[in-house]
């Protein structure tokens, strides 16, 4: 991996200015990251005052590679990590008091589906989220069916989760979120691990959403198809912020985040 | 690759699958109490008890012989009782000689030892039909809404649901190091006993961290989720009148094995 000294990513800021210049405008400001830095409890830094803003309704994908940072700043976005800086959802700052309100806006789903579903069945993982944010049963089961129809899986409520493939675990860990009516979805590496039909068929579910989404990835072909607005982070940076051809026409960009398009 | 070994749940459709998970606990529960209260060499209250496991097997489709099949493989843990054969006083009917000990079997220990053979059998066998016709997310309900704590039925549920994503785990481990078990020409393979040993700690080890940072991941997903330090669970289910009804006769029939397991000389 090559090294990244700061004076390099400076000159990468100043070519890829960034988003909150274009496009996250205050009105239609959904997320917003400023000035985030973190390190881990061992000493070791992972975000180096990041800041990137999300708008209403805006697809964007978090590239870069293995241990760029990507998952350590999508934990900040609903309160899981908390570093130095400032995040902001929907217009409230990240606090304790804001938390759940953050937690149902925010749809985060992890990477290994093995750990986003917990629950003996499908049925009463979905129904986890609208559980705990204190709905009635009737409006619980009416989300949690819709959000199983939305992701094709009505037919998979009462299955245990451990006899399921990993395609139909990453779309029923989807619809776990989609039952709290997220304002963004967030999803970790959503086609790391499957085959093609399986890949194939999440890429069109994540097509017909209409929800804003942050999605990390290194499928850039997924990428391409996908999210117009690209953002890359490597070792705890954001590096380029911008229109995803502009960024992928840019071979010696990508192969210096290690990045590499097929 | 899968590990499907766990799940005991026969699918099928019958009068016992059907019933409210609830009652079979119930049931389950009050069956082990009432083989307990059963005076030793009650052998017709045991029959009883037993031509009601009978019962419950045909009336769920299992077949007689299915719990029978399963339930031996806890008899090895009754053998933990054997000492009662020495330790109560009686006539004496055999005697053993172990080294320098005499160990004298009398006819009350042996009276004793089978009642405990037969207590933990009989109750061994509920427990397979109950979790041949329940599914396991049902039964963790029916022990919710039971009122055994939260805390504790969470481990189970969490112990269930993970206990697959361990053994996977473990397989994959073993499945590395048997790839590597190679041995070069004229070589055995694999090191000293002691060699040995230490590659199987370190695996356990290796699993053990593996198994604890899920747990963290884990709870971060439950976080994102909205948990807040209590699990909520919905009911499914409700009691219908056919489950007070079978729970009403199960209960009079355990009562009725009760009293004629005490008539002397039955």
């Amino acid at each position: 991996m090559p090294v990244i000294h700061q004076a390099d990513l400076q000159i990468h800021q100043t070519a890829f200015p960034k988003q909150s210049t274009d496009g996250c405008t205050d009105g239609s400001r959904l997320l917003s990251v400023e000035q985030l830095s973190f390190s881990y409890p061992d000493g070791h830094p992972a975000l180096h005052s990041v800041s990137i803003c999300i708008a209403k309704g805006e697809k964007a994908a978090l590239v870069g590679p293995n241990g760029a940072g990507k998952s350590t700043l999508m934990l900040h976005l609903n309160g899981i990590l908390t570093g130095k800086g400032q995040v902001q959802v929907g217009g409230l700052e990240i606090n304790k008091k804001n938390l759940p309100t953050i937690r149902a806006m925010v749809g985060m789903v992890f990477q290994n589906p093995d750990d986003q579903l917990f629950s003996p069945t499908v049925y009463e993982d979905v129904a986890f989220g609208p559980l705990h944010m204190g709905l009635d049963e009737k409006e619980i089961t009416r989300r949690v069916s819709a959000a199983l129809e939305q992701v094709g899986m009505s037919r998979f409520a009462s299955r245990l989760s451990h006899h399921l493939s990993t395609g139909e675990k990453k779309r029923i860990a989807i619809a776990t979120v989609l039952s709290m009516d997220p304002q963004i979805l967030v999803l970790d590496e959503p086609t790391a691990g499957l085959d093609p039909r399986a890949r194939r068929s999440l890429i069109n579910l994540l097509h017909e959403f209409p929800l804003t989404m942050l999605v990390s990835t290194h499928d850039l072909l997924m990428v391409r198809e996908l999210f117009p607005r690209m953002i890359i982070m490597d070792e705890g940076w954001v590096v380029a912020d911008g229109p995803t051809e502009a960024l992928l026409a840019d071979p010696s960009l990508l192969e210096q985040h290690g990045l590499e398009l097929p | 690759m899968h590990v499907h070994a766990f799940d005991r749940y026969h699918d099928a459709h019958s009068l016992v699958h059907r019933l409210d998970p609830r009652v079979k606990v119930i049931v389950t529960f009050l069956f082990i109490l009432s083989n307990l209260l059963l005076p030793d060499g009650a052998w017709l209250g045991f029959g009883l008890s037993w031509g009601l496991i009978l019962l419950g097997s045909v009336a769920s489709s299992l077949g007689v012989g299915y719990t029978l099949k399963r339930s031996l493989i806890a008899l090895p843990f009754a053998l933990a009782a054997a000492t009662v054969l020495f330790s109560i006083p009686g006539e004496a009917i055999a005697q053993v000689q172990i080294g320098p000990l005499l160990l004298v079997i009398t006819d009350a220990g042996l009276l004793r030892f089978t009642s405990i053979l037969v207590r933990s059998w009989l109750s061994v066998q509920m427990a397979v039909l109950l979790v041949a016709t329940t599914q396991f997310p049902d039964l963790l309900h029916a022990l919710r809404h039971l009122y055994v704590p939260g805390v504790l039925v969470s481990i189970i549920s969490f112990m269930y649901r993970y206990l697959f994503v361990l053994a996977d785990e473990a397989m994959r481990l073993l499945r590395a190091r048997e790839a590597r078990s190679a041995a070069a020409d004229g070589q055995t393979s694999g090191g000293s006993l002691p060699w040995r040993a230490r590659v199987a700690g370190n695996m356990a080890g290796q699993l053990f961290l593996r198994s604890y940072e899920r747990s963290d991941r884990i709870y971060n997903a439950m976080l994102a989720r909205g948990y807040n330090g209590t699990l909520l669970t919905i009911n499914p289910h409700s009691m219908q009148n056919q489950d007070w009804v079978v729970l009403l006769i199960i209960l009079l029939l355990l009562f009725s094995f009760q009293l004629i397991g005490r008539i002397p000389g039955l």
